[in-house]
């Protein structure tokens, strides 16, 4: 298991990394790092489609003079996915990053318990 | 004629009419509360009436007896009021730590035992390089005429995608706009401090770094010029409609550090970024809902496909890359403005 694990060092790189986000996500306290977190969790997605679609030895799916054969290029779906993942975790990101801005204008601090504890007084 | 219920009130079916319609059934729920917090009153007043009753009628002693007891009740109370805030939460964020730790832990162990059964990495033969690739990679130029295929794939196979793609963008853009823009009406709810600042900053504007304004004198052009190149050729090389768009925001934004927010109001406000959004969203959506109606697996949308690798080939992945990439450039700048100061 492990020696497959080292072959496969890109996925297990792009798993750890995702492990890492997501515990950044539950453990941190700070609006902006769970953000931070969110977006490390992307960056691993996407690690782990851009491996899962390269094949070793090939190029990059574009059809230049020099290259011809078809079994030459590399898996062109997950590229696709990435490039929409990407463009999608951007906007999240902005619109989140808002969001934070502001709750920060309202209670003055970026701590989530706080925020919740201030929302809560407020509410009786 | 169906038979009545006394108890209709508090049948199943009457509060499930009542939660569809979305009223709270108040009248029940506060009575029965009331009631509770009635008994519950009751009960104290009446130990304190019974300890009072018991020790002797002797004036001063009673009623201090009687403080002492009510200060007691109080502290209690109050104990039991701040406790959630002060010990409960302490003792739940100890578990919620470790728990999520664990949680962790086990969904990295669970993963990577996945991953260990995952196929060789790299190799040819793997079952996610299926027909779909294949039919892709060997198919690509002719149908769509586009070198680059993963561009051919993401703006003729999948352009509905796309589309959906470049209006996220534009839908978060316009929410960061209603969340952070400042307007005059903001502006009169805002603190002087805050006013300071945003003029501060105008007048901070006025003498900006010299060094900095001609480096970007020189490199604005420039770096325009290569986003300009990565969207033209998006079909041929690497690149295409987000990443060019992203780099001539980049350059906007540039352009903005060095010159101010008056020069660039010149060329760039909230008209021109709605404007050439919405254009481009709608001249995309335009131009994909004619290739859709032509052919129904858009193969024969009448534009000839030119021969692949000159600039004007690919039939309508030019024009597609052309609308994402203005998409992108305003989104990006608009990002940057209006989480700099909430205006453009």
């Amino acid at each position: 298991m492990l020696e497959h694990l080292l072959d496969n060092y890109y996925e297990t790189v792009s798993i750890i990394l995702f492990g890492i986000g997501f515990t950044m996500l539950l453990l941190n306290r700070n609006l902006i790092k769970k953000i931070m977190g969110l977006n490390i969790m992307d960056t691993a997605i996407y690690l782990f489609l851009t491996a899962k679609g390269y094949i070793a030895g090939r190029v990059a799916p574009i059809l230049t003079a020099g290259v011809q054969e078809k079994d030459a290029f590399i898996n062109p779906v997950p590229s696709g996915l990435v490039l929409t993942g990407i463009v999608v975790s951007v906007s999240v990101t902005a619109f989140m990053l808002s969001l934070t801005i502001r709750l920060y204008r309202r209670y003055h601090t970026l701590d989530i318990d706080k925020i919740a504890m201030l929302a809560k007084r407020e509410d009786l | 004629m169906s038979k009545k219920n006394d108890n209709y009130e508090s049948t199943f079916w009457y509060r499930l009419k009542y939660w569809v319609n979305g009223e709270e059934e108040t009248v029940l729920e506060e009575e029965s509360e009331r009631h509770e917090a009635h008994l519950k009153r009751v009960a104290i007043e009446d130990r304190v009436y019974r300890a009072f009753s018991e020790i002797p009628d002797d004036g001063e002693e009673q009623e201090a007896h009687y403080r002492a007891l009510k200060k007691e009740l109080y502290e209690l109370s109050e104990k039991y009021k701040t406790w959630p805030e002060k010990q409960g939460v302490k003792i739940f964020d100890r578990f919620y730590r470790i728990f999520a730790v664990i949680l962790c832990i086990g969904i990295i162990g669970i993963l990577l035992v996945t991953v260990s059964y995952l196929p060789q990495f790299g190799s040819a033969n793997n079952p996610n390089n299926n027909e779909v690739s294949k039919r892709y990679i060997e198919k690509g130029l002719e149908e769509t005429g586009a070198t680059n295929i993963v561009t051919g794939m993401i703006l003729d196979y999948r352009a509905f995608d796309t589309l959906g793609e470049s209006h996220v963008l534009f839908i978060s853009a316009c929410s960061v706009l209603i969340l952070i823009r400042v307007d005059k009406k903001r502006m009169e709810d805002m603190t002087q401090e805050e006013l300071d600042e945003i003029r501060g900053e105008e007048l901070y504007e006025k003498n900006q770094d010299i060094i900095l304004q001609k480096v970007a004198f020189f490199l604005v052009p420039i770096i325009m010029l290569f986003g300009i190149y990565i969207i033209l050729n998006g079909h041929l090389s690497p690149g295409g409609g987000f990443p060019g768009g992203a780099i001539i925001g980049a350059s906007f934004i540039l352009y903005l550090n060095a010159f101010g927010y008056e020069k660039t109001r010149k060329f760039f406000t909230y008209k021109t970024f709605s404007v050439i959004s919405i254009g481009s969203l709608l001249c995309y959506a335009l131009a994909k809902g004619y290739s859709f109606y032509m052919g129904a697996n858009h193969l024969d949308s009448g534009i000839p496909l030119g021969t692949p690798g000159a600039i004007f080939s690919g039939g309508l992945i030019l024009l597609l890359n052309i609308c994402v990439g203005l998409v992108v450039a305003c989104t990006m700048y608009a990002f940057y403005s209006l989480f700099r100061r909430g205006g453009m």
